[in-house]
């Protein structure tokens, strides 16, 4: 049985190898002798590299039926638009019943004013309200479109002209809001690629810019210029790359979350060895800092042209609101079209605009009014050296003074608190308007809050030692009550 | 959707291209120039403010015809305006002012209920209200920035849109671009209509969460958009999303369009979006009593859940509002960048607002509103459908006061505005980069206070204009069919 089929087979198998060999037994090829198998061997390593060259294989993807989407749009909950809503979240500021000046009257009082950024005491005067009302009664309140289409009306141009006689600069830019003015305008030159170096304490305003722009970003420390000289080699260093990019450093003149002054000499000599272009916001120094008021670019000793884009917002010493960019020609063309706060937006109401011309040419006529700032900083700095728990940690320049805790309670919710009880308690019990620093949930500067005094030159010396002696009562009593 | 016969398409693309080569050409004989020119001193070491194609289009396109845009005015943007001749000696790189002005027919300001110059009611008020306040508090809303007055408006603008509460803004543009942000971040979704305003689109970019588009104002595509996305959910990760946003505006400002508001509202609630609506355009100006498209469209307020506008365009001042519910507004003042840190309002502008307000609800004991109200729809009906029968090709729905007259070619961009200005007409043109490339328009926007006169004239000189530039696409009724139907769609 078993050599039957042994013996099967072996027919079997000389058949099929002689019905291969024969064919091609007299085959040859290249001086090769091409047997039958050379054929089945050449077929075998063509299928292999067949299926070595498909990919593999993977579970196919089922589209979703809408039933399932049906299913999956009932089920899903969404959060809702806004959080639950604190204590903190209800409080509210208080409503002032006259005009922001020095003094104003809050709840039927009159309260001595240190909140409002109105430096060169000009809120009330009677020349801007004098040159506002004509205004007002000729060109109505708005202007009734953006600058493009019939929104630019001759005040606006006549404004922009004035900024920049007044500066020494070319040309400038006016904007319709002061904080729209930075981050239109850093966008408007950065894009996605460059390299931008900024200061960590810089306002919300400067950040949304910055993220805007989606340029690469890289923070040195606070108003710290060794930090700033290694960011700027660290960036540079053997990157060929980065000389082909725009790079930028952007930094405040006065910085408006801590009171400190950014040391633009030396900024300008590290941006003249690394080649970076300077960005810098004056919305705390415009009209304050220099001897005629020109800014911090003055005080330095800086020639402006130094400076490649200076931006401001004109609600600090020119009492109107608005902002303006200014530098060179071709910086301030650029933005006309491609800012898009400038394109996007209706213009400056006119009667803003002939304000701001006005205070400039009151400023320039009376240079005494920066003296009596400087005079009142500086009393108010050394009356507040002595207040039991604050210290004052903002720069002998700066027109705001900052105070903030010496020893913090150890969470941010209880310092605000604890701040926020004391200008309360000033504002109640003394009629001393002052207020703390307030950080918005979007916010990503981490320096620390504290309570602002914005020191005007209207303020009389009464004004000032009566908010100090107030501070020290105040902050006596809070401190000294377990929290 | 707007649908432009072939013939249209080619030439304009044709003009674009050649003024595009010429623009190459040009750039080639600088940069060769510029080789052989020492660089100057200052500039050594830096990178060009403006690389390569990115300042192509303002270089070579736009200052060709710069002198259509920004035309100043030498007194108020009202129904007749003093625009100030202009002259240049460097074929329009740089302008200069003159002295002289001309008196022309205003077809372009937002100013659509006609409180744009001073006013009978409202201009004594402000200007005493400036006296007593003066031009700004120089303090931002939560510092010492809030004066009765703003509280008095809140309060009266919640009233006027429907809402149980509302905040207000000193810009309009700084609204959007920072409310969005504290409504939704990472983790959210936004869904805007494709031709929503450039603020809208940098409020939704600067807030981190996704940004999906939707087809101008098709409430078929929202749905499916809304679908895809609730059932895929985070991209990559796939986990739900926290919250989706919907935002869409009441009047498109390029088109003219209103919104498909009720719709778009069933489409949300159905799948559980918010509604965000923009009403910079519609406020004031549509609906009986001047509420909006909510009013126009018979939707009820509170199916919208936040609902933002402008002061600039119907009310004749300056800033805008959010309006919702107590709970949002109080966490709105709470978060918002540009309530803790911008400074408020300035007093008289906001004692205007107040003003138009109380004329527009009648509280001034007149009927001065409604006379504007009707006034402004009659106006708008009326100019539409004149142009229609003349000819032009109209964009827009009835009802609405904005009217763009398509006009394609970019050479008829300038030759369009220059000859209006030339018989003392003045009309806005608008091109890249505020539309798309080939569609490029003239847009007029109607007041209450034009009188029949002045919009017969404006329409002859129109008309007049229309004939010389070659803009009347669709001949005259009876043939208009035929021409409609071998047009070419185009989005």
């Amino acid at each position: 049985m078993a050599s039957a089929v042994m013996n099967a087979t072996t027919v079997a198998l000389d058949w099929l190898s002689s019905s291969f060999d024969a064919p091609l037994a007299r085959a040859v090829i290249f001086g090769v002798h091409v047997d039958g198998h050379l054929v089945v061997e050449v077929l075998l390593i063509v299928v292999i590299l067949f299926l070595l060259s498909r990919k593999s294989y993977k579970h196919p993807k089922k589209p979703l039926t809408e039933k399932e989407i049906d299913e999956l749009c009932e089920d899903w909950v969404p959060e809702p638009l806004h959080p639950p809503i604190t204590e903190e979240m209800l409080s509210e500021p208080p409503t002032l019943e006259s005009a922001a000046g020095t003094h104003t009257m809050i709840d039927g009082k009159e309260v001595v004013n240190f909140a409002c950024a109105n430096y060169l005491g000009l809120i009330g005067h009677e020349k801007l309200i004098n040159s506002c009302a004509s205004s007002l009664e000729k060109y109505g309140v708005g202007s009734c479109g953006p600058r493009g289409f019939y929104g630019t009306i001759d005040v606006h141009l006549d404004c922009e002209e004035r900024i920049s006689k007044f500066l020494g600069t070319s040309d400038s830019v006016l904007y319709s809001y002061g904080i729209s003015t930075i981050f239109s305008v850093i966008p408007a030159f950065c894009k996605k690629g460059d390299i931008i170096v900024a200061d960590e304490g810089v306002h919300w305003g400067v950040q949304n810019g910055l993220y805007l722009s989606r340029s690469t970003v890289v923070y040195f420390k606070h108003n710290d210029m060794a930090s700033l000289e290694s960011t700027l080699e660290r960036i540079t260093k053997g990157n060929k790359r980065a000389e082909r990019l725009r790079r930028y450093i952007v930094v405040e003149a006065v910085y408006q979350n801590s009171g400190q002054v950014a040391p633009l000499d030396v900024i300008v000599k590290l941006k003249e060895r690394y080649h970076f272009r300077v960005i810098l916001d004056e919305s705390n120094s415009f009209g304050v800092l220099g001897s005629s008021g020109r800014g911090l670019s003055e005080h330095c000793g800086v020639p402006i042209n130094k400076i490649d884009i200076i931006t401001s917002g004109l609600g600090g010493a020119l009492a109107t609101d608005g902002g303006f960019c200014t530098g060179s020609v071709r910086v301030v063309d650029h933005q006309r079209l491609s800012s898009s706060g400038y394109v996007f937006s209706a213009s400056l109401p006119p009667y803003l605009a002939s304000a701001a011309i006005s205070a400039i040419d009151h400023l320039e006529e009376n240079p005494s009014l920066l003296g009596q700032l400087r005079e009142n900083i500086s009393l108010l700095r050394r009356e507040l050296e002595d207040v039991p728990g604050l210290t004052v940690s903002s720069s002998p320049l700066s027109p705001m003074v900052f105070l903030t805790l010496k020893r913090s309670t150890g969470s941010p919710k209880a310092d605000q608190q604890l701040l926020e009880d004391i200008t309360n308690r000033a504002l109640k019990e003394d009629g001393v308007f002052i207020v703390t620093s307030k950080r918005s949930t979007l916010d990503r500067c981490r320096l620390p809050i504290g309570i602002r005094l914005f020191v005007s030159a209207g303020h009389t010396h009464g004004d000032i030692l009566k908010a100090s002696a107030s501070l020290k009562r105040v902050a006596a009593a809070a401190l000294s009550e377990p929290i | 959707m707007v649908r432009l016969p072939y013939f249209i398409a080619l030439t304009t693309l044709f003009s674009y291209v050649l003024i595009f080569t010429i623009g190459r050409l040009r750039d080639l004989f600088r940069t060769l120039v510029d080789f052989y020119r020492p660089k100057s001193e200052g500039d050594q070491g830096y990178a060009p403010i403006c690389l390569g194609l990115e300042d192509f289009y303002s270089r070579r396109l736009y200052r060709r015809i710069q002198d259509c845009f920004g035309r100043p005015l030498a007194g108020a943007p009202d129904t007749w305006i003093d625009v100030v001749d202009r002259h240049s000696n460097d074929s329009n790189k740089t302008i200069q002012r003159t002295a002289d002005t001309r008196r022309c027919l205003n077809l372009g300001s937002y100013n659509y209920l006609g409180f744009a110059a001073s006013d009978e009611y409202c201009t004594p008020r402000v200007v005493d209200c400036l006296k007593k306040y003066s031009p700004s508090t120089c303090s931002v809303r939560v510092d010492g920035g809030t004066t009765k007055l703003h509280a008095e408006l809140e309060d009266l603008v919640a009233r006027f849109v429907g809402k149980p509460a509302a905040v207000i803004f000193g810009m309009g543009y700084a609204t959007n671009s920072s409310i969005i942000p504290v409504l939704t971040g990472k983790g959210g979704l936004i869904i805007s209509d494709s031709l929503n305003h450039n603020s809208i689109v940098n409020g939704a970019r600067g807030s981190g969460a996704v940004v999906r588009v939707f087809q101008h104002n098709t409430p078929l595509h929202l749905e499916e958009v809304l679908r895809e996305q609730v059932a895929a959910g985070q991209p990559r990760t796939h986990r739900p999303w926290k919250k989706i946003i919907v935002i869409v505006e009441g009047i498109y400002s390029m088109e003219g369009e209103i919104c498909k508001l009720p719709e778009i509202v069933a489409v949300c609630k159905k799948y559980k979006a918010y509604t965000y609506l923009d009403e910079a355009h519609s406020i004031g100006a549509v609906g009986k009593s001047g509420r909006g498209v909510c009013e126009l469209l018979g939707v009820d307020p509170a199916d919208v859940d936040v609902m933002m506008g402008t002061f600039t365009k119907s009310f004749g001042s300056c800033g805008g509002y959010i309006a919702a519910s107590k709970e949002i507004i109080q966490y709105l003042k709470y978060a918002c960048p540009a309530h803790l840190y911008a400074t408020s309002m300035s007093p008289p502008a906001v004692e205007q607002v107040i003003c138009a307000m109380k004329v527009i609800s009648g509280e001034d004991g007149s009927n001065r509103g409604a006379v504007k109200l009707a006034r402004i729809r009659e106006n708008s009906n009326f100019f539409r459908s004149q142009l229609q029968k003349m000819g032009l090709q109209v964009l827009g729905d009835n009802d609405s006061p904005i009217m763009p007259i398509m006009l394609y070619n970019p050479s008829k961009i300038p030759a369009f505005s220059r000859e209006c200005l030339k018989q003392n007409v003045a009309v806005v043109t608008v091109a890249f980069p505020a539309t798309p490339l080939l569609l490029a328009r003239a847009r007029i926007c109607i007041s209450a206070s034009h009188t029949r006169e002045d919009l017969i004239r404006g329409l002859k000189v129109i008309s007049e204009v229309g004939d010389l530039v070659g803009i009347k696409y669709f001949p005259v009724e009876p043939e208009k069919h035929l021409a409609e139907s071998g047009g070419a769609m185009v989005d």
